[in-house]
């Protein structure tokens, strides 16, 4: 089993306020240093919000977890100051084989889109993740931030009052409470947050387990991600190889819903299936193993209150496609900005609703696509397995029918359409950068455009240098101009311009576009930024 | 309105029509069943237009 896992992060160690008679009082509490809260914690404390970080734990989350890093987390990591870490630790991949019943129907290459600073996906294990972040607030501690973790710190009660939340935290020095002003719930799948305050998930869709092991193996097996479906080692269900960093490779065996779980994860019955996967000449170590049941819901709501939810608390997937720890980092990335501004009083307490409205969109979104990618892979009727395995055989020979095969879509961000701090838009494309959408990356002279976005809003102008007088607008706004070159014109045109010339886009603090114009009108702008502020 | 085609758009419909039930000679019903199912996936990605395919089944599903 990997040293990984044991390492210990954020040690116990007793806090004067556990003796205090009556509870101390934090702003912000976290409960939960997995990925998500570990995000949340690094954002706002750069926002200059001090937050309490409370987890049952000292280490980072055990067992084989996510591996799969999308785009968009790695430029929020970015952002947090972790992403060129991450990117040097994963591995990239591009290549990807599809097999149907043991024979390959065909490959492909991800051939990722050029004048991103980031790739659209890279493997890295979340012991590493969580690392990364706990030593990125190692360092803010340094720099006289005061952000704290408090581990073996085991949340027990939580009780919602008027404006305030109170926590009854469990230590191994006893029990002592807490309150807040705001809680963020990221204490996963079996949030006791949820739990204590009587909610749960809502329509769950299914319902599967999967057996994942992590081996390493003394060969060179070449970097790509191989797909099976209905293969002989895993008969009527499908099977997934896929790459890490240190040799390690990642194994997904679906097993269906109605296992005996013990059975299962015997050696016995394990080994003989890699080895009908991996080939039987092949040496490997099995380095973990486990069954995992993954399903499908979400709360109602994600803003109780005072109470915010985030990452697996909130909402469960299927693990295709990649959007457990995905998504639950772009809740964070949703949430801080909103909850400083409501914090400083500049914006009204309901600006933390449209992190509902929005969150609970790409929660949706991401079931979705999960269900759609179950849908195909474990077809449900004789109808639907004839199809899905004509689409199979069909994309051997024809490459029209594999953008039908679905292994999983990867997870990309949420396009937030109708929101309320959506600005009406008055571009008629670029489509992709319409208004709720994530803003695309670029390449300039001296770097990419997402890096240079820092944390509050920014504004983008493009082939027009705007006298803009910022004094005006109700917060601190970034001022970007970018004027094409021959490097990057095309890039400009593709993700920004369309048939425009000029343009002026305001982007939110979570990088995702709030308005945009053809034109400079600097009523309009501010307009827009009150919006997006929710006022 | 509709969009999809509602008038006779095959000119030598026997010929079609013969041509389609003799590719399922000799399949068992399974086998029929699939060749459908590959048919359908094939003629669908020609068409394209999502609002004809929508409508195509819905018009299927017309007893
Ligand atoms: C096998 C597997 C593969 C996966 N692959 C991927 C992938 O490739 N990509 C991807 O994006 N996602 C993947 N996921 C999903 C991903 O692991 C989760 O979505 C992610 O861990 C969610 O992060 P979180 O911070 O919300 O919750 P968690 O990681 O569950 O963290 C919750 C934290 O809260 C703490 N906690 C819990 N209860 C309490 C309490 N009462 N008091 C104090 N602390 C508490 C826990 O100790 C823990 O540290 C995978 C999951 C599994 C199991």
């Amino acid at each position: 089993m990997s040293e990984n896992f044991e390492k210990i992060l954020y040690k116990y160690k007793k806090m004067v306020d556990q003796d205090f008679k009556n509870p101390s009082h934090h702003r912000v509490v976290i409960v939960g240093a997995g990925p998500v809260g570990l995000c949340a914690a690094i954002d706002l404390t750069l926002h200059g919000v001090k937050v309490t970080v409370i987890d049952e734990s000292e280490k980072v989350s055990s067992g084989s977890r996510a591996i799969c890093v999308s785009k968009r987390t790695l430029e929020i990591s970015d952002r947090l100051g972790v992403g060129k870490k991450m990117l040097e630790k994963g591995v990239v991949w591009n290549l990807g084989k599809v097999l149907f019943e043991n024979r390959k129907i065909y490959e492909f290459n991800l051939l990722p889109e050029e004048g991103h600073e980031y790739p659209a996906f890279i493997n890295l294990q979340q012991y590493y993740v969580e690392e990364y972040l706990v030593e990125r607030i190692r360092q803010l501690q340094g720099e006289g931030h005061p952000v704290e973790i408090r581990g073996k710190n085991k949340v027990q009660k939580v009780t919602a009052q008027k404006n305030q939340v109170l926590l009854d935290i469990e230590t191994p020095d006893g029990i002592y409470s807490l309150s807040c002003d705001w809680l963020v719930a990221c204490d996963g799948p079996r949030s006791t947050v949820r739990s204590s305050l009587g909610l749960d998930f809502e329509g769950q869709i299914f319902e599967d387990n999967f057996l994942i092991a992590d081996v390493t193996m003394d060969v060179d097996f070449p970097t790509e991600r191989r797909f099976w479906f209905d293969p002989s080692f895993n008969k009527g269900q499908s099977a997934l190889l896929h790459k890490q960093p240190d040799g390690v490779w990642r194994i997904d065996l679906q097993l269906g819903w109605d296992i005996d779980k013990e059975e299962e994860k015997k050696k016995e019955n394990v080994i003989p299936r890699l080895k009908a996967m991996l080939g039987e000449e092949l040496n490997f170590n099995l380095e973990w193993v486990s069954i995992y049941t993954f399903q499908c819901m979400k709360m109602e709501k994600f803003k109780h209150g005072r109470i915010l939810f985030a990452g697996d608390s909130a909402h469960q997937v299927s693990p295709f496609g990649a959007r457990g720890a995905n998504s639950g980092v772009q809740d964070a990335d949703n949430l801080c900005w909103k909850l400083k501004l409501v914090l400083d009083g500049s914006s009204p307490e309901s600006l933390l609703d449209t992190y509902n409205y929005e969150r609970v969109m790409a929660a949706d979104e991401n079931i979705l696509n999960s269900s759609r990618s179950t849908d195909f892979i474990t077809p449900k009727s004789k109808a639907s397995m004839r199809f899905r395995n004509a689409v199979l055989a069909l994309s051997e020979k024809y490459e029209f029918a594999r953008p039908l095969v679905n292994s999983g879509r990867l997870s990309t961000p949420t396009t937030y359409d109708g929101s309320m701090l959506n600005s009406s838009d008055h571009m008629n494309e670029p489509r992709r950068s319409r208004v709720g959408a994530p803003c695309p990356d670029l390449p300039l002279k001296d770097g990419f455009l997402l890096n240079k976005t820092g944390k509050g809003f920014c504004i983008f102008c493009f082939n027009t240098e705007t006298k803009i007088d910022k004094g005006s607008f109700p917060v601190d706004v970034k001022i970007i101009n970018i004027q094409e070159d021959s490097s990057n014109r095309d890039f400009i045109f593709d993700r920004f311009l369309g048939e425009y010339k000029e343009a002026i886009y305001l982007i939110r603090p979570d990088q995702h576009i709030a308005a945009r114009w053809p034109f400079f009108d600097a009523n309009s702008i501010k307009k827009a930024i009150c919006t997006a502020m929710g006022n | 309105m509709r969009n999809i085609k509602l008038n006779a758009n095959i000119k030598n419909c026997d010929d079609f029509y013969s041509k389609l039930l003799a590719a399922h000679d000799g399949l068992s019903d399974e086998e029929s069943e699939n060749f459908n199912s590959r048919l359908i996936l094939i003629l669908a990605n020609h068409i394209g237009d999502e609002r004809i395919l929508e409508e195509a089944i819905e018009m299927a599903k017309e007893k």
